[in-house]
């Protein structure tokens, strides 16, 4: 039995065993076990193709930043070790002269702050800078997943603050 | 080709996807485990058959989203679709908007709420509780997501208790989920068939 106090969203929440709100959350704990399961896979798959283990913890800490959520950013930051991924958690940071690496942050940057106007284009951008059909989509569940997560633990704090 | 939708509606478009769909006999048995494909199962939407292409995080989203979706107590079913739709809706998710404006729709017993809310968005006029759960949905969904202890207690003023707060949350993040897939991933089409 996973202790949901233990998972990374809630953890980052604030929220913990003692909290008034506690209660309430332990009638979605198979929601927030198998919320940590999808972080799992999503961060530290058996078979992460393309797409290595500190590449995928620096993107999400990229996208934590991006979405304000200092927190959970800092879970992830302290996911990608010491692989020579760090300099893409840097908001700064487009990619240099690495053709993959830029195509990879433009598109999870895009993804994450304006999914609406995210195109046919942005997927072909990714194909011709060689990234492949199955990185493509490990990518997509990588941003999709980490944006899930963010807004879970920002709704999480803020219903602990509220009571 | 049939014509790209860019336009809400409650009737469920097709959706063409942007990257391969997996053949199903070339599935691996990792894939056909997160496929759920058993012998009375073998009909498989291209969406699933895209997301097949990083079957551990597929095994593990469709649970999850059946969990917060259909769980027993805390918010009601339409109620969560309107959470989806709210984000859906931000997002621009054409294809998501559908498929959960129309449950709602279905669950509800009404069509007026949703037709507010394609025709005038964040500015449809609701009823207090309706309008409480929309703006919760659409502001979680901003980047980064526009929430203050204000957002909290409008819920609770418009008479949500602390479990229909969590569905909500749960259901309006899911979608923030599903649209970075369905919406990225491919387009909705009209229906030709």
């Amino acid at each position: 039995m996973t202790d949901i106090f233990n998972t990374a969203a809630v953890k980052a929440s604030g929220l913990d065993a003692d909290h008034p709100r506690a209660a309430v959350l332990s009638t979605r704990d198979d929601i927030m076990t198998m919320t940590q399961q999808a972080h799992d896979a999503a961060l530290t798959p058996k078979k992460p193709g393309g797409l290595s283990h500190g590449e995928r913890a620096a993107l999400s800490c990229r996208m934590a930043r991006l979405n304000e959520e200092a927190p959970l950013a800092a879970h992830f930051e302290a996911m990608i070790g010491d692989s020579n991924a760090t300099q893409i958690a840097d908001l700064a940071f487009d990619g240099g002269d690495d053709e993959r690496l830029c195509a990879l942050l433009r598109h999870t940057d895009l993804a994450t702050t304006d999914t609406k106007s995210v195109v046919a284009a942005d997927i072909a951008a990714l194909v011709s800078a060689g990234v492949s059909e199955d990185d493509i989509v490990r990518l997509s569940e990588l941003v999709a997943f980490v944006n899930y997560q963010v807004r879970l633990t920002i709704g999480l704090r803020l219903m602990g603050d509220a009571s | 080709m049939s014509n790209i939708l860019h336009d809400f509606t409650t009737t469920v478009p097709q959706w063409r996807p942007r990257v391969t769909p997996i053949k199903l006999e070339d599935a691996t048995p990792d894939q056909l485990d997160a496929l759920k494909v058993t012998p009375s199962n073998t009909k498989v939407s291209d969406y699933v058959l895209v997301l097949a292409r990083d079957a551990e995080t597929l095994c593990e989203r469709t649970p999850l989203f059946n969990a917060i979706m259909y769980n027993r107590g805390g918010l009601s079913r339409a109620e969560r679709e309107l959470g989806a739709v709210g984000t859906s809706v931000f997002n621009r998710c054409v294809y998501c908007a559908a498929v959960h404006a129309s449950r709602y729709n279905l669950l509800a017993k009404d069509v007026v709420v949703i037709e507010r809310i394609f025709a005038d968005g964040e500015d449809a006029e609701l009823n207090p509780r309706q309008s409480a759960i929309f703006n919760f949905a659409v502001k979680l969904s901003k980047c980064p997501p526009d929430m203050t202890k204000a957002d909290m207690e409008t819920l609770t003023a418009a008479g949500l208790g602390p479990d229909e707060v969590l569905d909500l949350i749960l259901s309006s993040a899911l979608f923030g989920w599903a649209n970075r897939l369905m919406h990225t991933l491919g387009d909705p089409t009209e229906i030709t068939d």
